[in-house]
């Protein structure tokens, strides 16, 4: 039997490259760098968008001039230069597509290495693909099908133009876009993103996805995806994201907005795979994201995510159960290597009578990095019978690394219930001794470990991204993962 | 004239009662500095996000009382543990009281600040400890600018001390509003064993504000066990700083009780400087009315194989408000710590609210660290087999919250202190409990 030690392990994840760095060479059309009022006039008139879009904007930028970058995540980070930045970007063949011939091959060559490419996708069970590079949209599928269901799913800037009701409701109800440094700066110059409207009592037949690449060297991503469930309808949203090797830091702010209303139900789930810096924790991308859900009357939103990539994450998927009845569910697995830093969590604000929430949180740490929980639940004193559960548990491998745990419960309800647990463990010699006993070796007993310890999180992936997840974890922590 | 100022400005004052040519004083003027920068924390302190000292912050207070109030045992024996033989030292006011008080100098030395300070015998020991592990923040810093008096205990080596040592802090009421800052030193050397209980009482409604700061060291397999008795008026208000640091194979305990006072903060810090070590902090928070407790734990594992166990149950009626602020920090070297803590709350009205955030900070790989935190109600079934047996309602509820805070009792290791902790929750809950533990 080979002697596969934690000691071999460790030395594999330092030496580990991160294996999807890639490059696209596409032309782009690229705002020149900097902010102002003129670059936000800019995008909005490149994007053919009306009054009250470009308005909405300003009033953003104007709100964030006035704001600060936040300083209480437990993450360092060179600040980046927000004047540094181009904030427009979109691949230069415009022209949309009806057939995948008539794509760029180039970047149809991308998305074969990421082992997503469209025909692969096409023939996967009905997952109808929004495929984002960079900012603009250039590919959609499966749109009839979905048409016939009276579903909307397009990229935002063309909801904007379609649908300018619909956006206009809800866009920013969620999330308004004053909310935070990072999301009023991504209300400003957001460039593209996904709109989804499912109607009335429809269950979408299909998993809606989207990937969102970051491909042009010092280009932010800012992208905003607008979710809305009418009444009784059930949509499951997967995202996912790589990004090429950069050296430089890329930034990028997303914000998601989720929205159900009575009786509908939201799936959403990221496998968040973006670089995350070489060895000696140069590069990376710095991932500040604001996704947040609203929960009518009996709603349900689930978050799913997967975060094994980016320097930084400072993510907080929340939901705010607004509704009776309503239940918000977070699952998450963070996984760090190297230098990354992640500090991510959630926040389950019951608003409503009999309301639910679930948090299950899986932190894994390696190498030098930093993987923070933190995680806010508050029962307000109108919140009858709420009940909340909450789990955290990491897992450290070598003593370099850091885990933390930073829960806050607030409770004004005495008929609330709260349960919150936390445990922090490395891999047992006696567990993989059980193993190797057996005849397992090492290698496979870590992954056995491993897996065992983020089942949770990983049966609640939909079936097509379980495997796209298997693999972002076998990059994080090759060898430790069967 | 806001109070801070106020403390600004009579430091001189201050400096007109004691000997400005000690070395402690330029500790002092070192401090008073700190406080005049940082100033009392606010609610945008993450440390103070659930806990605003404004409404204690507005009274005029009396910063040095000028009379002496003398006191009759008798007025306040049932604020002692009086069934037991023990070590007293008393203030009144925030001035010794000699005729209430025993204390030693045999063997061991039970006596007080203010003598441990100017008295050359003391020199090295208030060298070597004094203001070497308080935090420097601003209430701190604050104590430590006044500090003049308070109680100070120093048990040699090889000492099992054979009583407890009570410490005790009345005010009577003599100014229309006092604020007090007691200074304590506790230093227990090798093999040394001690028992220490204190309490703050005010004695009238006049308003009292209490900044106290303890110290403690427990050397080299020293045993501490130190109890809190908090059970104030409505009026009176306490910020208790306690600082705890042990050296290896040292045991540290500290029972926490909070069953009154309009606000109560609990600053409890423990540092492991030595292997091997436990540390155990245990309370129980039974309140009503607009009361405010909270406690914010530290415990910093900086050795390997160490222990720490914190268990705080909670009770919140009326419009009473809880804070439970626990962190663990597990340093690199400190392989093998075993971390526990464990925060359990049960709201009875709807006006009740807790706010808890038990933290952990993690950065050693060989470890076993949990902690747990619920808040809920009282479990119906429960409930429902004591009321079928004929027990009323109110015992019913009674019996169980008892038994839901008991567990914390079960480490007491004064049978008299169990006792009283007991009657006081038997009050608090309003019922009698139908036997004697």
């Amino acid at each position: 039997m080979s002697k596969y030690t934690e000691d071999d392990l460790r030395e594999e994840l330092k030496t580990k490259e991160y294996e999807y760095g890639f490059y696209t060479d596409i032309k782009s059309e690229t705002f020149p760098k900097g902010l102002n009022e003129d670059i936000v006039r800019a995008i909005s008139k490149k994007k053919n968008e009306p009054e009250w879009m470009t308005e909405w904007r300003l009033e953003a930028f104007r709100a964030w001039q006035e704001m600060t970058e936040p300083e209480w995540a437990n993450v360092t980070y060179k600040k980046p230069d927000f004047q540094e930045i181009s904030y427009y970007s979109a691949p230069n063949s415009k022209p949309k597509y009806d057939s995948l011939d008539e794509v760029d091959p180039e970047l149809l060559a991308t998305f074969e290495k990421l082992g997503i490419s469209l025909e692969e996708q096409k023939k996967l069970a009905g997952v109808a693909m929004d495929v984002v590079v960079d900012s603009v949209s250039v590919a959609t599928t499966f749109k009839e099908t979905l048409a016939e269901k009276g579903i909307i799913f397009m990229s935002i800037s063309e909801a904007i133009q379609k649908h300018p009701d619909l956006v206009k409701k809800y866009i920013g109800t969620v999330v308004p876009k004053k909310d935070n440094f990072y999301a009023a700066l991504n209300s400003a110059v957001f460039s593209d993103g996904s709109f989804c409207y499912i109607p009335k009592g429809v269950k979408c037949p299909m998993e809606l996805s989207t990937y969102f690449r970051i491909n042009q060297a010092g280009t932010g991503q800012f992208e905003r995806t607008l979710v809305v469930a009418d009444k009784g309808s059930y949509v499951s949203y997967l995202e996912g994201c790589t990004a090429p090797s950069r050296d430089e830091n890329q930034l990028h702010a997303a914000v998601v907005e989720l929205i159900a209303l009575e009786d509908a139900e939201i799936k959403y789930s990221t496998v968040q795979n973006w670089f995350p810096g070489n060895a000696e924790g140069k590069g990376g991308v710095y991932n500040f994201v604001t996704k947040r859900g609203l929960c009518e009357k009996n709603a349900k939103i689930s978050w799913t995510q997967v975060e094994t990539g980016s320097a930084i994450t400072w993510k907080y998927p929340s939901c705010v159960l607004k509704g009776d009845n309503s239940v918000g569910e977070f699952y998450s697995i963070a996984v760090t290597n190297n230098f990354q830093q992640a500090d991510t969590g959630t926040k389950m604000i019951h608003l409503g009578k009999n309301t639910k929430s679930t948090i299950i949180s899986k932190g894994i740490s390696a190498g030098k990095s930093q993987n923070s929980y933190r995680g806010l639940v508050q029962i307000s004193p109108r919140a009858e019978n709420a009940r909340n559960f909450s789990q955290c548990d990491s897992l450290l491998m070598g003593n370099e690394c850091g885990a933390h745990t930073f829960p806050y419960i607030e409770a004004k309800n005495k008929s609330a219930q709260i349960e919150h647990e936390a445990t922090t463990s490395k891999i047992g010699e006696d567990q993989i001794f059980y193993c190797n006993q057996r005849g397992i070796d090492t290698e496979k007993a870590i992954a056995l470990i491993v897996n065992g310890f983020s089942k949770d999180v990983l049966n609640k992936l939909p079936m097509e991204f379980a495997v796209e997840a298997q693999k972002l974890l076998e990059i994080s922590l090759e060898g430790s993962v069967g | 004239m806001e109070l801070k100022d106020k403390l600004v400005s009579s430091f001189m004052a201050f400096e007109d009662m004691v000997d400005i040519d000690s070395p402690v004083h330029n500790i002092r003027t070192e401090a008073i500095k700190t406080f005049e920068t940082e100033g009392f924390p606010t609610k945008r302190q993450e440390a103070w996000k659930y806990t605003s000292l404004n409404s204690i912050l507005k009274h005029n207070y009396s910063v040095f009382p000028k009379h002496e109030n003398a006191l009759e045992y008798g007025d306040v024996k049932k604020y002692f543990i009086h069934d037991i033989d023990s070590y007293k030292i008393i203030f009144v006011d925030g001035k010794y009281s000699s005729h209430l008080s025993q204390t030693t100098h045999e063997g061991i030395d039970v006596c007080l600040m203010s003598a441990a300070l100017t008295k050359p015998k003391y020199r090295l020991v208030i060298e070597n400890y004094f203001n070497k592990i308080a935090a420097k923040d601003g209430l701190s810093s604050l104590n430590t600018a006044f500090s003049a008096e308070g109680a100070y205990i120093h048990i040699p080596k090889n000492k099992v001390v054979e009583k407890p040592i009570q410490i005790l802090h009345f005010s009577t009421g003599n100014e229309s509003a006092l604020m007090l800052q007691p200074r304590n030193l506790v230093v227990v050397d090798e093999n040394s064993h001690v028992q220490i209980i204190e309490r703050h009482q005010s004695l009238t409604d006049n308003p009292v504000l209490t900044n106290c700061v303890t110290e403690i060291f427990a050397n080299k397999r020293a045993i501490v066990d130190y109890y809190k008795i908090q059970n104030d008026r409505q009026t009176a208000s306490l910020i208790d700083n306690t600082f705890i640091n042990q050296k290896q194979e040292s045991i540290a305990k500290v029972h926490t009780f909070s069953f009154g006072g309009k606000l109560t903060r609990n600053n409890l810090n423990f540092y492991q400087n030595g292997e091997r070590i436990d540390s155990t902090m245990k309370g129980i928070t039974i309140i009503g009315d607009k009361q405010h407790v909270d406690h914010n734990t530290l415990v910093h594992h900086i050795e390997p194989n160490c222990e720490s166990h914190q268990d705080y149950k909670g009770i919140f009626d009326d419009k009473a408000t809880g804070v439970f602020n626990g962190k663990v920090i597990v340093e690199k070297e400190a392989q093998k710590t075993n971390a526990f803590q464990a925060n359990n709350n049960v709201l009875i009205s709807d006006k009740a609210s807790i706010n808890t955030k038990p933290q952990l900070e993690i950065f050693a790989d060989d470890v076993k660290c949990s902690h747990g935190c619920t808040i809920g109600q009282l479990d119906e079934s429960a409930m429902f087999y004591l009321r079928s047996r004929g027990i009323p309602e109110k015992e019913a509820k009674g019996l169980l919250m008892f038994a839901f805070s008991n567990n914390v009792l079960d480490s007491v290791a004064i049978p008299e202190i169990k006792n009283r902790i007991t009657k006081i929750i038997a009050q608090k809950l309003g019922v009698s409990i139908g036997f004697d533990l």
